[in-house]
């Protein structure tokens, strides 16, 4: 009985957790006009349609480069911020660190709101400009954080002993640190690549006529057309999520590192 | 051979405002395997980071091998560093370890190997060259260590505890190692260490240290014998160190009459150097325990507890049970202070 009941729940838990995903699997798949579940029949014409689209293509880009280029830049900032907030004893190193995590703990819409009044507007920006600052700030505290748990476990006398080797203190860096916290960057760069793809609340703020991020971009074509291509589409975006973590995880043990 | 290989001068060595080591003075024969020994605290480390250049000292200056490279970056010093958790490189092979200083110096391939392989085997690491060091026991890592320092032909290899991490067996294969490795190369090295028997077995001068300062500095033989101070002593095993005031010991607790006349103003016994089962003084048996050649005994008296490691072949007194005992002149060390 009480292996029925823990059974039961974890069933729960799952179709909680899948069902979703089901769902907007088949109801891409419809063979009918508008958005529904069930579906009217089966068909893929929905899913080829997405990459017909041309604001979808466009948006889809933008989003690519913006989670591609946001995250490398996070890392940029990011790497050399957590190795010196884990070597150093700097003065005011938890507010550092408070500040550089807060906009995650911020709510994404007072982001959104803040970056367009005090940043965007009065300094004038292009839109692109904005977008790839704020993907860079909101990834900023997950390269940080997730690179500085794998600093955490390589010990700093490795560094002295690559210095006593002849290394200068850059060489130690990239000869032994780098490649000993490999795995953590990686992971950094997917997690921080993930959130920036899928990042809603400050794109819809810094979002300008034209230049549209894809998840806002399907937002705005749902209000006018409602048809099962976004079904499909957010259904392929899935697909990719998870083909991308499947392939990390099996390439380093992405999941050690989160 | 210099008799001033390694040569520290007036060293002030601090971090922030403490000052860990001040004023220190030593010199370091070519050749020689000299131990750093002492209490954690006592600067030994210290003295040890800013030999390697690791830390830059306040003042005073620091000559090896005829050249004052007090302000040398540490990369530029030629100092090799074992370090007590061995830093291997977790990303790189046996072999790779080894070659990665070399490498840096930009060898020619063939030079790299040969001195790569060479180095391996003088630790007797030939066949593991392609393991990584998560892959090898702590006295093949430590082997490693050894020789990744040694491939860089060091003109002072330094070694920071070097065995404190392996378990019994090893300790004692990689003592007899250590010294064979100096032999063979004649590298002089210096190493760092807590324990006195280490230091005793290993070390051709040991130089002993107390808050940043050397309290005594001598063959592991002088220091063993006749160490000079109470702290010496009680390093060295001299486990019972008494006052004298006049005809008396004093500690304390209280005092026992001195069978003789001492002209130093602190005396120390082993506990072997305690006659047990005859003489003037006597106390309670508080412990005993047997120790396969002899007995000891801990005896509450007037001074406190006394240790002292009977023959085995004497009467064994019980617990609680008085016993006859003599501090004798002849076992004991005069101690300044």
């Amino acid at each position: 009985m009480k292996n029925l009941t823990s059974w039961a729940i974890i069933g729960l838990t799952l179709i909680f957790l899948i069902g979703p995903f089901i769902i907007i699997i088949f109801a891409g798949a419809s063979a009918g006009e508008s958005l529904a579940f069930p579906p009217d029949g089966l068909s893929l014409r929905w899913y080829l349609k997405v990459f017909t689209i041309e604001s979808f293509r466009q948006s889809f880009v933008l989003s690519m480069g913006l989670a591609i280029f946001g995250t490398l830049a996070a890392l940029l900032l990011g790497i050399p911020a957590a190795y010196a907030l884990n070597r150093y004893e700097l003065p005011g190193a938890e507010t550092i660190r408070t500040v550089v995590a807060s906009p995650i703990i911020v709510p994404g819409i007072i982001v959104g709101l803040a970056l367009l009044r005090y940043m965007v507007i009065p300094l004038d920006v292009t839109v692109t400009v904005a977008l790839f600052m704020a993907h860079t700030a909101l990834v900023l505290p997950y390269a940080v954080r997730v690179v500085s748990s794998s600093l955490n476990n390589l010990r700093s006398d490795m560094e002295e002993a690559a210095v006593l080797l002849g290394c200068t203190r850059l060489q130690a860096f990239t000869k032994v640190v780098l490649p000993n916290i490999r795995g953590g960057v990686l992971a950094a760069f997917i997690l921080g690549f993930v959130t920036s793809f899928n990042q809603v609340p400050v794109s819809l703020f810094l979002s300008g006529p034209g230049v549209r991020t894809l998840p806002i971009d399907m937002l705005a074509y749902m209000e006018i057309t409602y048809d099962p291509s976004v079904a499909a589409l957010s259904a392929l975006l899935a697909f990719m999520s998870l083909a991308i973590v499947f392939i990390a995880e099996r390439l380093l043990g992405f999941s050690r590192y989160v | 051979m210099s008799e001033k290989y390694v040569s520290l001068r007036n060293l002030t060595l601090s971090y922030g405002k403490t000052v860990a080591v001040p004023n220190l003075n030593l010199d370091v024969v070519e050749g020689e395997l000299i131990a750093l020994l002492g209490p954690s605290g006592c600067g030994k480390t210290t003295t040890m980071r800013a030999i390697a250049g690791l830390l830059t000292p306040t003042s005073g200056t620091i000559v090896i091998d005829g050249r004052d490279v007090t302000r040398v970056a540490a990369n530029k010093r030629g100092i090799g560093l074992v370090f007590q958790s061995y830093a291997l490189f977790p990303h790189l092979s046996a072999f790779e370890n080894v070659a990665f200083g070399l490498r840096l110096q930009k060898m020619p391939e063939t030079e790299i190997r040969q001195r790569t392989e060479a180095g391996i085997a003088t630790v007797g690491l030939a066949g593991f060259e392609k393991r990584k060091p998560a892959e090898m026991s702590g006295g093949q890592q430590q082997r490693l260590a050894l020789a990744r320092s040694l491939v860089m032909e060091p003109k002072v290899l330094l070694l920071d505890e070097p065995l404190s991490n392996l378990d019994a067996r090893l300790r004692l294969e990689m003592r007899t190692e250590l010294q064979r490795v100096q032999k063979k190369t004649g590298v002089t090295m210096v190493f760092v260490t807590h324990d006195q028997s280490e230091a005793l077995a290993l070390a051709d001068r040991i130089v002993l240290m107390k808050d940043g300062k050397i309290e005594q500095l001598g063959t592991p033989h002088q220091l063993y014998a006749e160490p000079a101070t109470a702290f010496a002593a009680e390093f060295m095993g001299f486990e019972n160190i008494f006052r004298v005031q006049g005809e008396n010991l004093v500690s304390d607790f209280g005092q026992l009459p001195l069978g003789f006349k001492a002209t130093s103003p602190m005396l120390a016994w082993r506990p072997s150097g305690v006659q047990v089962g005859q003489g003037p003084l006597s106390g309670r048996v508080s412990a005993s325990s047997f120790a396969g050649g002899h007995r000891e005994y801990v005896i509450d008296t007037a001074l406190g507890q006394i240790k002292a490691d009977a023959p085995i072949e004497t009467l064994e007194v019980p617990l609680g049970e008085n016993i006859a005992f003599d501090l004798p002149k002849s076992n004991a060390r005069q101690l300044s202070a």
